[in-house]
């Protein structure tokens, strides 16, 4: 061990071996939530009302369509990011936290397909 | 403690209730005018707005926690007193933008 940087020496060897790239995806995708939650959220305040006709119309408009499409997306992967941190924290036999992980990304990105689906449904009028 | 718990509960809430809500609400719009009416039917009920009033308020403290986190990833505010006193804050704010966003609906 007596070559290379100090950091190139300890890389990796940390108990979990790596991580740093989901660590910064939770931050990235937490970022980008913000920015189409808080567009989310401004424009049930600024709709006249929530009533069918209105949410509708709205949500048919090109750019409400794209930001709520991202909304699906970010929002998903925000979400499985942050359960796959939980689930490994308090699951910890192998063969469950498989299965446990496994049912978290098929429901993650079934939820975005369907979410997704609806809007372009919506958007190109349905 | 309080507040690192809370990001993870509220953070888990949204994940599960609020998204699911979410994609009910796309396919209530999809769905059609009747569908729609049941989802507002439910979601202006006493229990829906339960639901609705607590998921706002763990998107806030979600919200609040999580802008505290990035804060304290970039080695920043460790210190005891004012540790304590973002954490208490995290909450009074997240309270205070609940009631101001559901203030703001009731009063349209």
């Amino acid at each position: 061990m007596g070559n290379g940087t100090s950091i190139g020496r300890v890389r990796g060897l940390g108990s979990a071996h790596s991580g740093a790239q989901s660590w910064l995806h939770e931050r990235f995708t937490g970022i980008a939530s913000l920015l189409v939650s808080g567009y989310f959220l401004v424009s049930l305040l600024l709709l006249p009302s929530l009533n069918y006709l209105t949410v509708r119309a709205w949500i048919a408009h090109p750019v409400p369509a794209t930001v709520m499409a991202l909304f699906v997306i970010v929002n998903f992967a925000h979400a499985r990011s942050g359960m796959l941190v939980v689930i490994e924290d308090y699951v910890h036999e192998h063969g469950s936290k498989f299965a446990v992980v496994t049912l978290l990304n098929l429901v993650a990105f079934a939820g975005t397909a369907f979410g997704l689906l609806s809007i372009v449904r919506l958007a190109l009028g349905a | 403690m309080l507040v690192s718990i809370l990001h993870r509960v509220t953070g888990s809430g949204l994940s599960v209730v609020g998204l699911g809500v979410l994609l009910w609400w796309l396919c209530a719009l999809v769905s059609g005018p009747e569908a729609y009416a049941t989802f507002s039917k439910h979601a202006g009920s006493w229990y829906g707005l339960v639901v609705l009033v607590g998921l706002t308020w763990a998107f806030f403290q979600h919200l609040a926690s999580g802008l505290r986190h990035f804060v304290l990833d970039v080695g920043a505010g460790y210190e005891l007193g004012a540790n304590a006193r973002w954490s208490v804050l995290t909450m009074v704010i997240a309270v205070v933008l609940t009631a101001g966003f559901w203030a703001l609906i009731l009063a349209r």
